[in-house]
C-alpha cells in the first residue's frame, strides 16, 4: 500500500473516533463528576487518570499524535473544500460545511485549553489538584465562560457528525435509512456529550472549587 | 381578450456571458414572447433567430449545447436559476422568471454555456468503467445476473455522465482532486456484474488512489441533485465498504 491520499483520509477517519472520540467521552463524563459529586468527586475523577500505568504514553500515541495528525491534516480537508450552501440548502450540506468550520475552532480551541490546563501543570505552575480552581478561574470569567462553551459546543458537533460520516466512510451504515437513523443517533450523542460539558462549566463556577483549591494549596503547603 | 394577453406575455432571461475560456464573464438580459410548452432550449433557439437583448441592442447569439432533448444524453446541463440540471427538461412555465442561466463552473467554461466535461470521462477511464471481454478467441456466454440485482443495477446504468452531481458537490474544485460521484457509482454498477465482477480490485485500486473515493465529504449533495435518481451516496458508501475490505485483505495477503 503506497502512501496515498485514501490512506491518509481513512487514518484521518479513524483517529477521530479511536482514540480522539473515546477520549472526549470519557472527559466529559470525568468532568461531569464535578456536576455529580462536587469537588471531591472531579477530584478523584482526575486522580483515576492520572494513576493509569504508563501515562506519559498514553498521552503521547492516544492523545497528542493523533490529535496533531486529526487536526493538521483536517486543515488540509477543510481547505480542499468549497461551501456551497447558498444554493443548496439541505441540511446534510449545512452539516457539511459546521464540520469544516467546527474543526478549525476546535483546533484553535484544543490548542488554548491544552495550554490553560495539562501545560500549566507541565510547567509546575499548578498542580493537579489545583485543576478545579483553574476551571473555576476560567468558568467565572464571562469572556472565557462564553468562548468554552462555543469551543466545547464546537468540539462536541464535529464529534457526533464525524461519527454519522465515519460510519459511511468504513462503509458501516450503506442505505439512506440506516444513514437517517444513525443521524437521529448521532444527534442524541450531540446533546448527551454536549450537555455533561456544559453542566461541568456550570458546576466550575461554583465556590466550593475555588474553597476546594485553596484547602488543597494549604494541604500542599504543608505537605 | 384572453388571446392578447397571451401575445404580450414575454420570457425574461438573464444569462451569463462569456466569449473565450480566459476572458471575464458578464450577464445579458433578453426578452423573449412567450409561446405555450416553451422550455429553456427553445428560448435560447429564439435568442439565436434573434440574437437582440432586452435593450434592443444586437449581440452574438448564445452559444449553448444540446441533442437528445429528452433528459438522456446530458449535453445541455447547465445552472438555471441556481441549480444545474438539464435544459431541455426546464419548462418556462414551472420557472421562476426571469430565468437566469448560466455554465456549469465546476467545469471549463469553453463559451457562453458550453462547457468541457473531459475530466468526467477521464475519472470512467480512471475507474475503468467498462467490462473487458475482448480476447483473441470466443470467451463464450458469460454468467447470468440475478433479475433482483440487474433491477437495481439498471437504476445505476442510468447515468448520463451530465456532470451536475460534480456541479453539486462541494469537494469537487480546483484545491481537490475528487472524480467526483459518477464515477464512484460506475464502479459499483460494473463490480455488480457477473462478468464485471472478475475485474473488481482493479477499479477498487482505482478508487483507492488520490482523488478516488476518499475526496467524498458527505455534503449528500450529489443524491440531492441527480436528475436520473440514482442513489449515488448509496453507491459511494457501498464503495467505501468494498474498498476498506479491500484494504484489510490486501494488508493481510487473503
Amino acid at each position: 500500500m503506497k502512501g496515498n491520499s485514501y490512506f491518509s483520509r481513512k487514518l484521518h477517519s479513524l483517529l477521530g473516533i479511536i482514540p480522539l472520540g473515546g477520549f472526549i467521552v470519557v472527559h466529559g463524563l470525568t468532568n461531569y463528576q464535578a456536576f455529580e459529586r462536587g469537588p471531591e468527586g472531579f477530584d478523584k475523577g482526575v486522580t483515576l487518570i492520572n494513576s493509569l500505568p504508563l501515562l506519559p504514553l498514553l498521552e503521547i500515541f492516544v492523545i497528542y499524535l493523533p490529535l496533531l495528525f486529526h487536526g493538521i491534516y483536517g486543515l488540509y480537508v477543510a481547505y480542499q473544500s468549497n461551501s456551497n450552501t447558498g444554493r443548496f440548502k439541505y441540511g446534510r450540506n449545512w452539516a457539511f460545511t459546521a464540520q469544516r468550520v467546527t474543526g478549525v475552532i476546535t483546533f484553535v480551541f484544543v490548542f488554548w485549553h491544552v495550554y490553560q490546563t495539562r501545560m500549566q501543570v507541565y510547567l509546575g505552575n499548578i498542580t493537579h489538584e489545583e485543576l478545579g480552581s483553574t476551571m473555576n478561574k476560567i468558568a467565572t470569567d464571562p469572556t472565557y465562560f462564553v468562548l468554552y462553551l462555543i469551543g466545547v459546543l464546537a468540539a462536541v458537533f464535529h464529534f457526533s457528525n464525524g461519527l454519522w460520516a465515519f460510519l459511511i466512510s468504513w462503509g458501516i451504515t450503506i442505505g439512506p435509512k440506516a444513514q437517517r437513523i444513525s443521524s437521529y443517533i448521532c444527534m442524541g450523542v450531540f446533546v448527551v456529550v454536549s450537555a455533561l460539558f456544559i453542566l461541568s462549566l456550570v458546576a466550575f463556577m461554583g465556590d466550593e472549587f475555588k474553597e476546594a483549591a485553596n484547602a488543597a494549596l494549604t494541604w500542599t503547603n504543608i505537605g | 381578450m384572453a388571446e392578447t394577453t397571451v401575445a404580450s406575455k414575454t420570457v425574461k432571461f438573464i444569462i451569463s456571458r462569456q466569449d473565450t475560456p480566459e476572458s471575464k464573464p458578464y450577464t445579458q438580459e433578453f426578452e423573449l414572447p412567450y409561446r405555450p410548452n416553451m422550455n429553456v432550449i427553445s428560448g435560447l433557439m429564439e435568442i439565436q433567430r434573434n440574437p437582440t437583448t432586452a435593450d434592443g441592442v444586437k449581440t452574438s447569439p448564445v452559444c449553448w449545447e444540446s441533442n437528445c432533448l429528452e433528459e438522456v444524453c446530458g449535453a445541455c446541463s447547465m445552472v438555471i436559476n441556481g441549480k444545474p440540471r438539464q435544459a431541455c427538461s426546464a419548462l418556462i412555465d414551472q420557472l421562476e422568471q426571469p430565468v437566469r442561466l448560466e455554465p456549469m463552473r465546476t467545469f471549463p467554461v469553453v463559451r457562453d454555456l458550453v462547457i468541457n466535461r473531459e475530466r468526467m470521462f477521464n475519472a470512467l477511464k480512471k475507474v475503468k468503467a467498462w467490462i473487458p471481454i475482448d480476447g483473441t478467441y470466443d470467451l463464450g456466454p458469460g454468467p447470468r445476473m440475478a433479475e433482483s440485482k440487474r433491477q437495481w443495477a439498471y437504476e445505476l446504468s442510468k447515468c448520463m455522465t451530465c456532470g451536475v452531481c460534480l456541479e453539486s458537490c462541494p469537494n469537487v474544485n480546483d484545491r481537490n482532486s475528487f472524480i467526483g460521484p459518477a464515477a464512484i457509482s460506475q464502479v459499483r454498477l460494473f463490480n455488480a456484474h457477473p462478468t464485471g465482477e472478475m475485474n473488481k480490485h482493479e477499479r477498487l485500486d482505482a478508487l483507492m488512489t488520490d482523488g478516488g473515493i476518499e475526496g467524498c465529504g458527505n455534503s449528500q449533495n450529489c443524491v440531492r441533485s441527480c436528475p436520473k435518481g440514482i442513489p449515488l451516496t448509496t453507491s459511494i458508501a457501498a464503495m467505501n465498504k468494498d474498498t476498506t475490505t479491500h484494504l484489510f485483505k490486501k494488508w493481510l495477503g487473503m
